[in-house]
């Protein structure tokens, strides 16, 4: 068995094992966790919970005026590499042929050219990250391991992956099983740590939303 | 002025019999040279080599195969099988193209052993299969393990011709009912030049002998010991298609407009991304087209394993392996772990809240 053979088989249905069991552990936990009940009466003119829950996920995609001059270059980033990952991972052939395979859903790609260019500025951005939160000090203060960790199995494959397609320093076989490989470790270290807030961010942000609705908080 | 005069036993004595001239040596030097991307000044000192070089011994036996590698060297136009037999090869064995049959064919095989001891070349073609005692393919009453040993022991080198020899091929994918091994399993203590394919290219097949008739060596050779100048470059990095890749043009189906546009053949299952052979540049028939030419994708018929890896129509990108019902199972799994969890949370907190104490 090459090391592509073992990536496309058993490392790859590992990893996707692994990751459904824990996205699905951790939503319908989180979901069915018990709740503190609000007994205090909403305040005049508080909007109804789905409202309040827009409002709250939509006030938070962008740094209060307050905070603009401290956070707003960390935020731009983040964005940049926010967008630039799902530009990458929805708009290159190889993957959508991926998702198509696991879901039956498909869609049209872009060039490869164009996904190698925002890939380069995705993994700028990350490195920028990076360096933020090694060298600001309050950064540097409340990171711990596994927003190192999430750093890194977040990078990796966007490395590996332009490596891969520019057929860098290794043959393509091996540069492929080397990308899925840091896929799958992606995958399998997606629901238990940080990286849990792609899905989590939604359920966070609208409850904070629906809470400082209620008791009148501007946001 | 160069001395071309031929010696006995040497293939420009052969030549010359035949009426070949220095101009058309020179002529083949010059193709032999261009195929193994040598320098343009290469197919003289080839040509000169030529000339003066014996002709090589070459035992070629056929194991588990199905004899398209040998119907593919029949077909290679530069050299021609006839070139290879008459002026570069001796050719003392080969049980499809010989007169002889049964005793008189295996006399022949152990008489060409004994004449060129330590010198012959072994072309070998089929996997060898090992499953009870080798008793699913033999000849003459001996199994191929036997005869490969054998046939080996004295020789220079072997040349695996073919998937089946060089990686296992077909006999040897998954369930491998007769133990078929490829030819480096059980030939070790010599040098063993795998010249893969599904057939070989047969320019390939005659292009690699040539190149140990001319230069008295083994040519260079890459990790899964095929030559270099042959194997050197991916299918993918020399397809004409290779463009529409790049822009992200690929046909959906064999039948639509971008298969009849020429478009890209990944979406398809084509392993040329993975796959190293000469197909792309030396082409076939006479340098007529390829597969992927034709309209099929490549389907990684040089490389090792290339029966089992996921179908011949799911694209690189795919799992080897159909969606596993265990992924459908982790998620039942997942969600009934989580309200289980979330179930003892509720119980803990209920009994704490009974309790009088501070609710958690």
């Amino acid at each position: 068995m090459t090391l592509l053979d073992f990536a496309r088989g058993p490392a790859i249905d590992a990893a996707l094992i692994v990751f459904v069991f824990g996205i699905a552990w951790r939503l319908t936990w989180l979901l069915f966790l018990p709740h503190s009940v609000d007994f205090s009466p909403p305040r005049p003119r508080a909007p109804g919970r789905i409202a309040g829950a827009a409002k709250g996920f939509i006030r938070h995609m962008w740094p209060a005026s307050a905070y603009a001059g401290r956070t707003m270059f960390g935020v731009i980033n983040s964005y940049v590499f926010h967008i630039g990952l799902a530009i990458v991972v929805l708009g290159f052939a190889e993957h959508v042929l991926f998702i198509r395979d696991l879901t039956g859903f498909t869609w049209a790609t872009l060039p490869t050219g164009i996904i190698t260019v925002v890939a380069v500025v995705t993994l700028a951005a990350l490195v920028v990250q990076l360096m933020r939160r090694l060298f600001d000090p309050v950064l540097k203060l409340i990171s711990t391991a596994g927003d190192y960790w999430a750093w890194f199995v977040t990078t990796l494959p966007v490395a590996t992956g332009i490596a891969t397609v520019s057929h860098l320093w290794l043959r393509y076989e091996d540069l492929l099983a080397i990308h899925i490989l840091s896929v799958c470790l992606f995958l399998i270290s997606f629901p238990f740590g940080k990286l849990m807030h792609a899905f989590i961010v939604f359920i966070t942000r609208s409850q904070t939303g629906i809470t400082y609705s209620r008791r009148g908080a501007e946001i | 002025m160069e001395d071309w005069s031929p010696e006995a036993g040497t293939v420009g004595e052969a030549l010359t019999r035949q009426g070949v001239s220095r101009r058309a040596l020179l002529k083949y030097g010059s193709y032999l040279a261009t195929l193994m991307a040598l320098p343009p000044t290469a197919g003289k000192a080839i040509a000169q080599s030529l000339a003066k070089a014996k002709r090589q011994s070459v035992i070629y036996i056929s194991f588990q195969e199905c004899t398209g590698c040998l119907e593919s060297l029949t077909r290679s136009f530069s050299p021609s099988i006839e070139d290879m037999i008459f002026n570069l090869i001796s050719l003392d064995y080969q049980e499809t193209l010989q007169a002889a049959a049964g005793e008189a064919a295996e006399k022949a095989r152990q008489d060409a052993m004994a004449a060129n001891k330590g010198k012959y070349v072994v072309v070998v073609d089929g996997s060898v299969p090992t499953a009870d005692n080798g008793v699913y393919s033999t000849i003459g009453g001996k199994t191929n393990v036997e005869i490969l040993k054998e046939t080996v022991a004295d020789a220079m080198a072997v040349l695996s011709v073919g998937t089946c020899a060089s990686f296992g091929g077909l006999p040897y994918a998954n369930p491998n009912p007769t133990g078929a091994v490829p030819v480096s399993a059980l030939v070790t203590d010599k040098p063993v030049i795998n010249v893969s394919g599904c057939p070989p290219v047969p320019e390939v097949i005659a292009g690699t002998i040539a190149y140990i008739v001319t230069f008295g060596k083994l040519p260079p050779l890459d990790r899964h010991n095929r030559p270099t100048p042959f194997f050197g470059d991916s299918i993918h990095d020399r397809c004409y298609r290779r463009p529409f890749y790049d822009k992200g043009l690929f046909a959906k189906a064999f039948d639509d407009e971008g298969a009849r546009n020429g478009w890209c053949l990944y979406e398809l299952g084509c392993k040329g991304p993975i796959t190293y052979n000469s197909c792309a540049t030396v082409k076939w028939n006479g340098g007529t087209s390829y597969p992927i030419q034709s309209g099929h994708s490549c389907l990684g018929c040089s490389e090792p394993n290339f029966w089992d890896l996921g179908g011949f129509y799911r694209p690189l990108p795919d799992p080897t392996d159909k969606r596993p019902a265990a992924v459908g199972a982790a998620a039942v799994a997942g969600a009934a772990v989580g309200i289980a969890t979330a179930a003892a949370a509720r119980s803990r907190k209920r009994k704490a809240t009974h309790e009088g104490g501070p609710s958690k």
